[in-house]
């Protein structure tokens, strides 16, 4: 049940942080306009220098490891309804880290989303 | 985004793959992580070996393919559509992994299991339709 728990913990944290820090580095790039081959490999060499992008790399991989782990454990159907919590993760990392504006209907949408997780957590075999 | 039938089929053909493959890819690591059993210990020497084990299974770089084919769908999309039309199909993908779970994996998936995965349905769908954009555009 800890180690189920730990690695939901890191799934959401770490994979809704990666996020972050992705934004974080796309937007020190600023928008991207042209999308021929040449120019987006110019956008992903100029990415990889920015210091987010690596931070965002390490924590998606403990992200995805994380998943790997709670698969070998826990059935599918389980694991990525509960991963929805990064929903909750990301609106409150992003109001807080990116300085974005969550409204109230994306609040009442996180809203329902952990009541849906507590519903599939609830509904466990 | 300009609307018409090839832009139609282009973004609806796309944003299928997404909404199949992502879950396909996470039903594919789930087999692939059952084959190799659990881990019997969460020791450093323990999790080394497994990290192994995990990228030595073909189950597992198929699960890893499909979700690069659902990434590289969404990449694709959002370079013509909108991010507030395609986030919100990501929506289904929870629907659908729980299908493939139950049908091909032979999961038992209980009735309160199915009722709160269709409420995260309806709460992604309601993040989906909010603004994409709140901060100043630099």
């Amino acid at each position: 049940m800890l180690v189920e728990v730990v690695l939901i913990f890191f799934i959401v944290v770490a994979g809704t942080g990666g996020e972050l820090c992705l934004t974080r580095a796309m937007k020190t790039i600023g928008e991207v306009h042209d999308f021929r081959p040449r120019a987006l490999l110019h956008v992903f060499t100029r990415a990889l220098r920015v210091g987010w992008m690596w931070i965002a790399i390490l924590l998606m991989a403990t992200g995805f490891f994380s998943l790997l782990g709670m698969l070998s454990l826990e059935n599918v159907s389980f694991v990525v309804p509960v991963t929805a919590l990064s929903y909750a993760a990301g609106a409150y990392g992003g109001s807080l880290f990116l300085g974005e504006r969550v409204t109230r209907q994306r609040w009442l949408g996180v809203l329902l989303v952990c009541i849906g997780v507590t519903m599939v957590w609830k509904g466990r075999g | 985004m300009k609307s018409g039938p090839g832009l139609h089929l282009k973004t609806f053909s796309l944003i299928l793959i997404m909404v199949l493959f992502g879950p396909l890819g996470d039903v594919l690591l789930s087999k692939g992580m059952k084959d190799l059993g659990k881990i019997p210990n969460w020791s450093l020497p323990e999790l080394a070996h497994m990290f192994v084990v995990v990228f030595s299974s073909p189950m597992i770089w198929l699960g890893i393919s499909c979700l690069l084919g659902f990434f590289i769908a969404y990449t694709l999309v959002l370079s013509w559509a909108d991010y507030s039309f395609v986030q919100p199909s990501s929506s289904f993908a929870y629907g659908i992994v729980a299908l493939l779970g139950h049908f091909l994996l032979g999961e038992k998936i209980s009735p309160l299991r199915w009722a709160g995965i269709l409420v995260i349905c309806c709460g992604v769908l309601i993040v989906g339709h909010t603004q994409p954009r709140t901060t100043e555009h630099r």
